[in-house]
């Protein structure tokens, strides 16, 4: 499909949870938090996941580490399956990829000091000596921007931007090529996550590292990726190059999503079309198109059949049956 | 100009912290807001935006926070040294409040209908009946499908934004003068963002409310604001009508702010502008500007002398040493 090589291929990637029920699982239903999604990312290329909350876009990335077991997919790294290795196996994979959760406090250990959360995966893999390892915690201190002698510190001492370049720090003390980010810069304050994203875009440069960025925010998304994706319950809607994305939606769900991100300037404002409703539950979602109850153009159509994906020669795919990409 | 609905002049908003002196985490700050208007107050986390709301209707953490100086005037009348009982009466009727989070702020075991109720009954004494239909004609306005159902359901049967809606009929069930509203829909997706700040714009047109919006989105302050109020470490740094504000910002703070925030449309790939370092804890202001140890034009002044307001045009007012009347390029 892709020209270039691929650092992770993900196709038709489902998680289901089982949720309710009483007395010996009667009445159980199925959470369809990823329902057959596919996508690819290059090397050194960022795929932005977009989606609001309930999505599923969490459990995209979370899937694709396998820290929750995909009900049914495939997701290959760097052309390798990983999908049903065993736990040995997939141990030595995780070298190459990485994640960063959004809240660095509760994802660094209170009682390790910086250093030493760093030196940890230097140290459960076995690389280098200590002199070695102490050597390379040097030299990522030195790289996300912290000082040294904050090694001793324990993460209650920094500042949620500090914290956060520390997760990032250990994320790639291990040479990964692919970082997952799950909302790496949703709880920090304007002038710190600009702090963060820069420095992220260094890294990629720098290390030749491949992102799947998952974020709410469209404007940090377009600024951070080269493609985007957009989940809507469960399921990639549209998935383009930046430009064509933000510039030319196809979906009627990114066009209002975009339509609802505040304005830059106070002349700018205008009357917008405002989505109607909340999203409706992933346990037994809609019929048809998921979109079709909140869908400004919904046909009959909608309500019954599924549309599918369809991707044109300049990668741009939308899966709706009254925006089908031109052939 | 109409006048004033509130008007705050002087504020210090401190807290005790046992052997030194107070910490002062809103530092001689003064504003209006005229009715039907929206001032925004905008800020990164610890400028004291939120502290100003509480402050305004002394809500301030017991007993550590209190207001050391300044005054409150509502409609005239300085809410600062009113009794207790007084302000009562004042709070949830002639000044309301919503928060980031709903769910915090609604009481879990008792159902909307008798929440939104009891506001009404407590301030205006009305018959219970009456106080239900005013429930629900609330929950019409703030355009909940179904309301007679939902006046029956329980906060936890409710999606974020429909419980924000809630807070809002809540807030303004007894027409309130002023409507303070705190980060209103810092948690919301941005779909639902878009339809609950339609939802408050829609209503101050009809009720004349006028609004105090605190936000850390400068997008949410371009779609909402009459009027700007920038803050950092306690004090207001710049203040303008919107126009002013986003035409020419002009405090080296604002513009940093500005050039930190990813905007849609603003190409990918260039670096964004960085505000080195963090915003001083309350108990370790820098003496001088606040902002000198964060700033690129900072002098030595700056790090000796905290600067007044000055007016730069119309009524644009900024407090920086080294910026007067628009951009030094």
């Amino acid at each position: 499909m892709n020209t270039q090589s691929s650092i992770l291929d993900v196709e038709d990637l489902v998680k289901h949870y089982s949720v309710g029920g009483g007395f010996f699982g009667y009445g159980r239903q199925q959470l369809k938090a990823v329902d057959r999604i596919s996508f690819h990312i290059g090397e050194r290329e960022t795929l932005g996941l977009v989606g609001e909350s309930g999505c599923g876009k969490s459990t995209v990335g979370k899937a694709v580490l396998r820290l929750v077991e995909p009900t049914a997919g495939r997701v290959a790294l760097q052309g390798e399956e990983i999908t049903g290795l065993d736990a040995a196996s997939l141990l030595q994979r995780r070298k190459r990829m990485q994640v960063i959760f959004q809240d660095p406090y509760s994802s660094l250990n209170p009682r390790m000091t910086a250093g030493d959360i760093v030196q940890e995966p230097l140290i459960n893999f076995g690389i280098g000596n200590r002199a070695e390892q102490q050597e390379r915690v040097a030299a990522l201190f030195a790289r996300v921007g912290l000082r040294p002698d904050q090694r001793v510190n324990y993460p209650h001492e920094f500042s949620g931007g500090q914290r956060q370049r520390l997760g990032i720090a250990r994320a790639l003390a291990l040479g990964p090529s692919l970082i997952i980010g799950d909302e790496p810069v949703s709880a920090l304050d304007v002038s710190v996550q600009a702090q963060v994203i820069n420095l992220m875009m260094e890294l990629q440069q720098e290390f030749g590292l491949s992102y799947l960025f998952i974020a709410h925010d469209l404007g940090v998304v377009e600024h951070i990726s080269h493609r985007v994706a957009v989940m809507y319950l469960g399921k990639i809607v549209e998935i383009a190059p930046r430009e064509a994305l933000f510039k030319a939606p196809r979906h009627p769900y990114t066009e209002a999503l975009l339509a609802a991100v505040p304005v830059a300037h106070p002349r700018a404002r205008r009357p917008r079309v405002v989505l109607k409703g909340d999203v409706p539950s992933p346990i037994n979602p809609p019929p048809g198109c998921r979109f079709h109850t909140r869908c400004p153009i919904a046909v009959p159509r909608c309500r019954q059949e599924e549309p599918q994906m369809v991707i044109d020669a300049a990668g741009h795919g939308v899966a709706c049956h009254l925006r089908v990409t031109p052939a | 100009m109409s006048e004033a609905v509130l008007l705050v002049e002087g504020l210090r908003t401190e807290f005790s912290t046992g052997d030194g002196p107070p910490a002062v985490a809103v530092q001689d700050l003064s504003f209006h807001v005229n009715r039907g208007e929206t001032l925004c107050i905008v800020g990164e986390s610890g400028c004291g935006k939120s502290l100003t709301a509480l402050s305004v209707l002394r809500l301030l953490p017991r007993p550590y926070g209190r207001i050391g100086a300044g005054r409150v005037l509502l409609d005239g009348r300085n809410l600062v040294d009113l009794p207790e009982p007084e302000i009562r009466a004042i709070r949830g009727r002639a000044v309301s409040m919503i928060f980031q989070e709903p769910m915090t702020s609604l009481n879990p075991v008792l159902n909307i209908g008798r929440q939104i109720a009891e506001t009404v009954m407590v301030h205006e004494g009305l018959p219970w009946p009456a106080c239900m239909d005013r429930a629900l004609e609330m929950l019409r306005l703030v355009r909940i499908p179904e309301p007679e159902r939902r006046l029956h359901e329980y906060p936890h049967q409710l999606s974020g934004g429909m419980r924000q809606r809630v807070m809002i009929a809540m807030a303004l069930a007894c027409r309130p003068r002023v409507l303070l509203a705190d980060e209103p829909t810092t948690a919301l997706d941005v779909t639902i963002q878009a339809q609950i700040l339609d939802l408050i714009r829609d209503l101050q047109r009809e009720t004349g409310t006028a609004v105090v919006l605190i936000t850390h989105d400068l997008g949410v302050v371009a779609e909402m604001a009459d009027r700007v109020l920038v803050m950092y470490a306690g004090s207001k740094v710049e203040e303008g009508t919107a126009e002013e504000i986003f035409d020419t910002p002009s405090h080296p703070y604002t513009r940093g702010l500005m050039g930190a925030m990813p905007h849609l449309g603003g190409g990918h790939g260039t670096r964004l502008n960085e505000i080195p370092g963090v915003v001083p804890a309350l108990t370790a202001r820098p003496s001088g500007c606040a902002f000198a140890p964060r700033c690129s034009l900072a002098t030595d002044k700056c790090r000796s002398e905290a600067p007044g307001l000055n007016n730069i045009g119309g009524s644009h007012l900024i407090a920086c040493w080294e910026v007067n009347g628009g951009l030094p390029t």
